[in-house]
Formats: C-alpha cells, sequence, structure tokens
C-alpha cells in the first residue's frame, strides 16, 4: 500500500503523529497559535474511540491529560504562550509523580499577551527550567511540517519509556505552515508503549525503579492499588520526610534523562565536514539558516548547520567536538539569546561565539544571516 | 466496628495519620469508607483524589487507586481519570480553600459538566496545613493568622455555590453528623453525576484557638447544637434559622451526565468516514 501524500499544517501534523503514537485523550484550553491542534483533536479522537475535552483552563487541560494517562491512555495537551507558562505547576507535577504526557508549545511572542499571531522562540529556557526544582526534562524542536509528524511520535515514546513529561517546542512559522508530508504507513512506525507490572498486586512497588531507573507503571483500576503524590515520596508511593529518599529520589528522576542521554539526544548537521563557520539554529530558523548556508556556499564560504533536534537534553558532545575544528558559531534565534548560553558555556574555549537576536514577531531571513557571516568573518 | 474497616480499607502501613487530635477529618474519612462499604464497591475499581491540604492527605491513609494531586486541581485531574475510563469510581476530597480559593474555577466548571465524580470537600473554615489563614469559607469577623484583625470577606456558602454551578447533587453534614455524611455520600455515589458533599469539620488547632471556640467536644458540641436537618428547618422561622445551618440533602435533581453524552458522540460516529 502506498504511504498516503498529503499537504497540511504543522498543528495538523501534530495531531496526526499524535493519533500515529497511539494518543487517546487530549485536554486543552483555546490559545493561539496552536488552537487548531485542539481543534482537530476534537474532531479526530472520538472517530477512533478516544476522548476531547475542553477544559477550563490551561491548568485543567494538563491536569485532565495527567489524570487520564494514569488510567493507561496517552495523552497529550497543547498550547502556546502564556499557557505554557500556567502549565509549569503540573507539568513538575507529572515530573515528580512521573506521568507520561506529552505537552506541546507552539511558541508565539511574549512576555505576558505579547505577540499571540507572531512567531518566536522565547521559551526555549523556560522549557528547561519552568517549573520549580531540579527536574528531568526532554524538549523537542520541530523544524518542518513532517518532522511535527515524527517528533510527535518520538514525543509519546519518550514520555512513556521514561514515565515524564515530554515538550515539543514548536513555533508559529512551523505550526501554521503548510507542507506536502508522506505520511508512513503504520508499520513503519516504532511506537513505545510503558512498561506494565505483571507481578502479583502485594508484590508491586509503584516507584522502585528498573535498570534504566523508570519504575512499572500500572494502570489506575488494573488491580494494583497504589498512591500517587506531588509530594517526596518512596518507593511504594507514599510521602517520606527522609532527607535519604528524597535525595535519592530527585537524582534518580534527573539521571533518568541524564544517563540515558545516548538513546534521547538527536541532531541534524549540514556542511559541517570542510565548515569554517558553524550555523547553530532550531526550529523555523534552521530552515532560513539552510538558505543562507546555499548563499554563502556558492560565495564560497564555507558554512555548515548544526541543528539540535532534541533541544533538552542538549547535544554536548558533537557541538564541542564540532566546535574544536570551526573559527566561529553563529546562533540566529528569534529571542533575545537564549539556546546559545549553552554554546557560549561548551564552546567559548574553543571557538568564537556570534549572536543574531530578533524579538520583533518576523521570522529571521536568510539574508540576515548571511549579511551576520559576512560582517563577523 | 473500625478495625474492620481499617483492615479492609486503610493502609494500615501508612497509619497513624498526621491530623492533628480533636481534628474531624479522621471521622469524615472513617464515614465515606462506611458508605463504600455500605455500597460494596470493589476497591480496585475506586480511585479517590485529592488536592493539597490538610484533607487531602486523606487518599494516601486509603487502600484504593489514590491520587494526591496539587492545589486545588483535583477535579482537573479527576475529569480526565472518569472521562479516560467511565468505569471507574470516582471519589475527589478537597478542602475548603483548596475547592474554593485555587480551586475554585475547577469546582464550578465540574459541577456545570455534571460528570459522575462525588466530590466531599472537608470544611474547616481555615487553611490548617499551613498555619490557620483564613479561606473562602472563614466567617465574617472571624479571625485567621492572615486576618488578626477580623476577617472583612464574606464566606460563599459551598451547596449554594455548587447548586448554582449545576452540581445534580448536593448535601451537607458534620464531623459530628457522621451518619449523615455516610448517607450522603452513598447517595452521591449513586447520583450518575457531579455531586458534592459539605463536611462541615472541626479545626480546633488552628480556627477554635484563633477564634475562642473551645477544645474539639465544644466544637462537635456548636455543630450538634446549630445544625438543622431539612425537614426540620421547613418548620421553623426566619428568626428560628438565625444563625443555624442546614443539614441533610439540599438538591438531588438527575440530568444526562457528561461521560455518557460522550460516548453518545463516539457510538454515532462509528462507521463515519474520517
Amino acid at each position: 500500500m502506498s504511504n498516503k501524500v498529503r499537504l497540511m499544517q504543522g498543528n495538523e501534523a501534530c495531531v496526526e503523529g499524535a493519533i500515529a503514537a497511539g494518543m487517546k485523550f487530549y485536554a486543552g484550553y483555546p490559545i493561539t497559535p496552536s488552537t487548531e491542534i485542539a481543534e482537530i483533536s476534537a474532531e479526530r479522537l472520538p472517530r477512533i474511540g478516544g476522548k476531547f475535552i475542553q477544559m477550563e483552563d490551561e491548568i485543567a487541560g494538563i491536569a485532565a491529560a495527567i489524570g487520564a494517562s494514569l488510567t493507561g491512555a496517552k495523552t497529550m495537551t497543547a498550547t502556546s504562550g502564556p499557557g505554557f507558562s500556567l502549565k509549569q505547576e503540573n507539568i513538575g507535577y507529572a515530573c515528580i509523580a512521573e506521568i507520561p504526557v506529552v505537552v506541546v508549545n507552539v511558541q508565539r511572542g511574549g512576555p505576558s499577551t505579547g505577540q499571540p499571531t507572531s512567531p518566536a522562540q522565547g521559551d526555549m529556557m523556560q522549557a528547561k527550567w519552568g517549573t520549580h526544582g531540579d527536574h528531568p526534562v526532554i524538549a523537542l524542536c520541530p523544524s518542518s511540517v513532517r518532522e511535527t509528524f515524527d517528533l510527535t511520535i518520538r514525543a509519546f515514546n519518550l514520555a512513556e519509556k521514561y514515565r515524564m513529561p515530554v515538550l515539543l517546542m514548536m513555533d508559529e512559522v512551523i505550526g501554521h505552515m503548510r507542507e506536502k508530508i508522506e505520511i508512513p504507513n503504520a508499520s513503519e512506525i516504532e511506537i513505545v508503549d510503558r512498561k506494565r507490572p505483571s507481578c502479583p498486586a502485594e508484590d508491586y512497588l509503584p516507584f522502585k525503579p528498573e535498570a534504566n531507573l523508570v519504575p512499572l507503571m500500572a494502570d489506575f483500576g488494573a488491580g494494583y492499588r497504589y498512591h500517587v503524590t506531588g509530594l517526596v515520596h518512596d518507593e511504594t508511593g507514599f510521602p517520606s520526610n527522609s532527607t535519604d529518599i528524597a535525595d535519592k529520589l530527585i537524582r534518580r528522576l534527573v539521571d533518568k534523562v541524564e544517563l540515558n542521554k545516548e538513546d534521547i539526544i538527536t541532531w541534524e548537521e549540514e556542511n559541517t565536514e570542510d565548515a569554517d563557520i558553524i550555523i547553530f539554529a532550531y526550529g523555523c530558523v534552521a530552515r532560513a539558516a539552510k538558505t543562507a548556508i546555499k548563499i554563502l556556499r556558492e560565495k564560497g564560504i564555507k558554512v555548515g548547520l548544526f541543528r539540535p533536534i532534541t533541544v533538552w537534553p542538549f547535544p554536548e558532545e558533537r557541538l564541542i567536538e564540532l566546535s574544536k575544528s570551526v573559527k566561529t558559531i553563529i546562533a540566529p534565534e528569534m529571542n533575545l539569546g537564549q539556546m546559545v548560553l549553552e554554546v557560549e558555556r561548551l564552546c567559548n574555549k574553543h571557538t568564537k561565539i556570534e549572536r543574531l537576536n530578533k524579538v520583533n514577531g518576523e521570522i529571521i531571513y536568510p539574508e540576515e544571516i548571511v549579511a551576520k557571516i559576512e560582517e563577523v568573518l | 466496628m473500625p478495625s474492620q474497616l481499617v483492615d479492609k480499607y486503610f493502609r494500615a502501613e501508612d497509619l497513624p495519620q498526621i491530623w492533628c487530635p480533636g481534628c474531624g477529618h479522621g471521622i469524615i474519612t472513617r464515614a465515606i469508607t462506611v458508605a463504600i462499604e455500605q455500597l460494596g464497591l470493589e476497591p480496585d475499581k475506586v480511585c479517590v483524589v485529592s488536592g493539597i491540604g490538610c484533607s487531602s492527605r486523606a487518599p494516601g491513609y486509603l487502600d484504593f487507586n489514590t491520587l494526591h494531586t496539587t492545589h486545588g486541581r483535583a477535579l482537573a485531574f479527576a475529569t480526565g481519570i472518569k472521562l479516560a475510563n467511565p468505569d471507574l469510581k470516582v471519589i475527589v476530597i478537597m478542602g475548603d480553600g483548596d475547592s474554593t480559593a485555587i480551586g475554585g474555577n475547577h469546582f464550578i466548571h465540574a459541577c456545570r459538566r455534571n460528570i459522575d465524580l462525588t466530590t466531599i470537600i472537608f470544611n474547616n473554615n481555615i487553611y490548617g496545613m499551613t498555619g490557620g489563614q483564613y479561606s473562602p469559607l472563614t466567617p465574617k469577623f472571624d479571625k485567621g493568622t492572615t486576618a488578626p484583625y477580623g476577617n472583612i470577606d464574606r464566606p460563599f456558602d459551598i451547596c449554594d455555590l455548587a447548586s448554582g454551578a449545576g452540581a445534580t447533587y448536593v448535601g451537607r453534614g458534620t464531623s459530628y453528623h457522621a451518619n449523615v455524611v455516610t448517607s450522603l455520600v452513598k447517595k452521591g455515589i449513586m447520583n450518575d453525576g457531579f455531586s458534592l458533599i459539605e463536611a462541615i469539620s472541626g479545626c480546633p488547632t488552628y480556627y477554635g484557638r484563633k477564634n475562642k471556640k473551645g477544645g474539639p467536644v465544644d466544637m462537635m458540641q456548636w455543630q450538634k447544637d446549630n445544625a438543622v436537618t431539612v425537614t426540620a428547618a421547613a418548620k421553623m422561622t426566619p428568626e428560628q434559622l438565625e444563625g443555624k445551618f442546614l443539614i441533610g440533602e439540599l438538591k438531588n435533581k438527575p440530568e444526562p451526565e457528561y461521560t455518557k453524552e460522550y460516548q453518545k458522540i463516539i457510538d454515532n460516529l462509528k462507521g463515519s468516514d474520517i
């Protein structure tokens, strides 16, 4: 059977990816520019026996998605700008209670109501540090419609595998842009389901980690009656005031990502083999970077692209390695310098780092990247 | 037969509970388990969800599928659980500040949707866990640590609020009238829709001490002396009812339940084109 070729926008590809990944529940609240994700979920889910609910606010949207996940359903919520701020409370809850949920943020200009219909990349550090306390973070960043489809599936797979919230950091351009995409057949798509216990209920310890640091997760209603809390808890799930248990738990939660980085981290490189200059770009900006590389290569300037696909955890090792062989890294971002802080932290011993920032609600154009590179050459 | 109830429905290894001596919450928690016992609910299919605060520690001691969520958000989590798996009997326990201040929005919308959740609000008229600050249920002119000169906020009547927002079953009991709580919780669980039971509970440690209400026994005596059953109230004059509060069933008007309405959409779409 041939794969389906479709013209669709990123927000639609997100829902299609989610459904391909097994999403059966969506809860959210309308907000530009992510609303189509809710609208399309509302239409699609009941047709496949799934459930959609529009909650009373953003906080309730993620809360309902987390609740539904406890019954065994694969769940998602999507938002933008102010809604991402509101979701931070329960992102932290899903981290400590170890409940899989996919949280999509179609980024728009901020702070506050900011520029609701304009693209931005201003929430990249919020994705990392937005909820209080030390916690694990996985955040993926697509730069095309097809990649939105693929990364939404991956977000579900990672959420299931590591029992945690996974953030899909889109932007308004990727969300609303239409591209032709070829939807793969179901047989070509790798699907990961959370590992469930098979032991007798009395032997089940809901927060006792397996070798990969992730505990087995029983569905509510499946006969394993256990307690889930946002308080620090022991392996039974019951709250604890023990300093040892607190230390062990928080470190394990963070280590689920830290010690499994090789499994999680992905990035894309283009023309880096002989590059003198590397453009560090992600999301819609990486598209402009690719055009800029073509223009500059035609002029004989050896430029390459490094694009983190998992922005958190950050692809540190490869970027450090590359930085040792290039003269400059240019970091164009639609914010006043967020991911560049990682680049500077990791690479400033090895190479020169230049910023290019824009926060006026416009995309970064290839010509602007070209001009910046010619200026710093 | 409290010990049998403990054996059957409590996580004995997690007892004793953290509540202060004289707190009414233990009595109300027990009253809920009696309702579950009398209805013969299958523990594997019971889910108890709470927010944050003194009351919200109750699920941890109960041997069901239990979820202690974030402050005010219990009903939103519970909505997700119930919609995703309508076979579960979902009971929600919240405090007065938890449900009507930080969780006020979730509260009115859960009532409005008429989703089948049985919600018990442990109303002790104060934020106990944080040390006695006034809540939306602190009576006017009463004191809290953040109302040292008396509270000038007007309190909610939770039952009126729930009725107005669309809850289809509403009732009120107290920790003194534990049997009333049991009976209301039973009927609430049997109501196919959103049920709200306010359970007035005494907080001698903070509310009682701040407002010179005496000890635990005095506070229960106050509940006994000031509660009026709906039937008795019908024969009383407004003057006689001054300063009293109603207990018993205040509303019982079934309406179509949310998850069943959603299932109709799914069923109607079966066989239609995607």
